[in-house]
């Protein structure tokens, strides 16, 4: 789908995480994001979406975002987004002592 | 061709293949060959001559990879980023050259402290992945009779009962490591080529998969097969009640589901004599029974040597695209 150009780590993990089919997945993402189905593969329409809501963009040479959410820092806003559990987030509390419960 | 050699052919030998590719596959799995309409589409992709084709925009699919990354470019982690910055993978797996669950037991704490500093670095999902790999458990590699030396000599039993042995050790090794990521920060476990020594690999890859879903809910599990069939090196084994022996990607899948798996991978190995139409003809007609009971993503192997991508070094641009988009658009895949 794309990856981080687009929306398809966030179908993946549904996939993942859920056992969603493709369309459903595409169908839950989309509806999370507010944007349709077709966006999610749209690179233009989701790297707006991205920054928007914290999700983590490619950084390359005349787009980086060093204030911005990228990384670990992108994966607690994707979790909270798609209202998802991702292991290595709850992992991140827990050792700093912010709750966090990776049987989430 | 299967092989990665360039051959010219007319449409209606292309044509030809196809159906012969269909009719080969249907009477070994006693599944229906592919339609008049599903021929007629793999037709048109088959004979075009563009050097790459693609799907319709909106119909892309997730691709997940097994084995990301090179090992030449940089550092392992190095490779992860690369396919996530560069190449644009949507979930993107850490492993080692000795792709065995075995193997990784002895490694496991180093394994674990890449996966959490890929886990720093990555955005994208990061499963961990290796073979199930039953066969090295047996001697000179393991500490169980061959059972490869004992079926000759008629040593049925003996045969029998150290594939049930090894399949125990097997199913502690993969929840040991997948204890061991998970602690780590993993999005996922893959048992990749699962069924590779036969229906004692196929079962451990289930009874692992399903102490795994009940320990970890929310952990991605893939389990991706070696072959299109599973072999009956055993013979009787069972899960849920079910003979592994002999199952086609339809039973692997009702398995795989039952088992708790989230994503299913079927592979369909390449016969290298044979065109890409042939093979593509043959991996969809094996497949095709398991996405009508799919419930559960299925991603089919298409890569070197299998799902309709020829047996070489460097596969041709032309034919894993075509071999994506004939998935894509005639199975209705979940990704690949």
């Amino acid at each position: 789908m794309g990856g981080m150009r687009t929306a398809g780590d966030l179908v993946a993990r549904m996939q993942m995480t859920r056992r969603m089919r493709l369309k459903e997945a595409k169908a839950y993402v989309a509806d999370k994001l507010g944007c349709t189905p077709r966006d999610l593969s749209d690179p233009s329409a989701m790297e707006e979406i991205r920054i928007a809501k914290g999700l983590g963009t490619l950084p390359f040479t005349s787009s980086v975002r060093p204030g911005e959410a990228g990384m670990i820092e992108a994966k607690f806003n994707i979790a909270k987004t798609l209202d998802i559990p991702i292991n290595c987030v709850e992992r991140f509390k827990e050792r700093v002592g912010l709750g966090g419960s990776a049987t989430a | 061709m299967g092989d990665g050699s360039m051959v010219e052919m007319t449409r209606s030998e292309i044509k030809a293949d196809l159906e012969e590719g269909t009719q080969v596959s249907a009477k070994r799995a006693k599944v229906d060959p592919l339609t008049q309409d599903e021929l007629d589409h793999l037709l048109d992709i088959y004979a075009s001559s563009a050097r790459f084709t693609a799907v319709d925009i909106g119909d892309e699919v997730v691709m997940s990879n097994d084995g990301t990354g090179t090992k030449h470019i940089g550092n392992r982690v190095q490779d992860l980023q690369t396919y996530e910055q560069v190449l644009g993978i949507d979930m993107v797996e850490l492993w080692q050259i000795d792709y065995s669950y075995k193997a990784i037991k002895t490694n496991v704490a180093h394994e674990g402290q890449s996966m959490k500093i890929a886990q720093m670095l990555c955005t994208t999902p990061v499963q961990y992945g290796a073979m199930p790999d039953l066969g090295r458990y047996s001697k000179p590699d393991g500490p169980i009779d061959n059972w490869s030396e004992l079926l000759p000599l008629m040593k049925v039993d003996e045969a029998r009962a150290a594939q049930v042995e090894a399949c125990k050790m097997l199913v502690e090794d993969i929840d040991y490591v997948a204890d061991h990521m998970v602690e780590a920060g993993a999005d996922g476990i893959d048992m990749d080529t699962t069924g590779a020594a036969g229906d004692g690999d196929f079962l451990a890859g289930l009874t692992a998969c399903r102490m795994l879903r009940e320990k970890y809910p929310f952990l991605g599990i893939e389990i991706g097969m070696a072959s299109e069939f599973v072999l009956g090196m055993h013979g009787q084994l069972e899960f849920d009640g079910e003979r592994l022996a002999g199952m086609w990607p339809k039973d692997q899948l009702r398995m795989v589901q039952a088992a708790g798996a989230s994503i299913y991978g079927p592979a369909v190995n390449i016969n290298t004599g044979k065109s890409t139409a042939w093979n593509i003809a043959r991996a969809i007609t094996f497949i095709k029974p398991a996405m009508e009971i799919a419930e559960i993503p299925v991603h089919v192997n298409v890569g070197m040597g299998v799902g309709g991508v020829p047996t070489c070094v460097y596969p041709p641009a032309d034919a894993t695209s075509r071999a994506s988009k004939a998935f894509v658009e005639i199975l209705k895949i979940d990704g690949y």
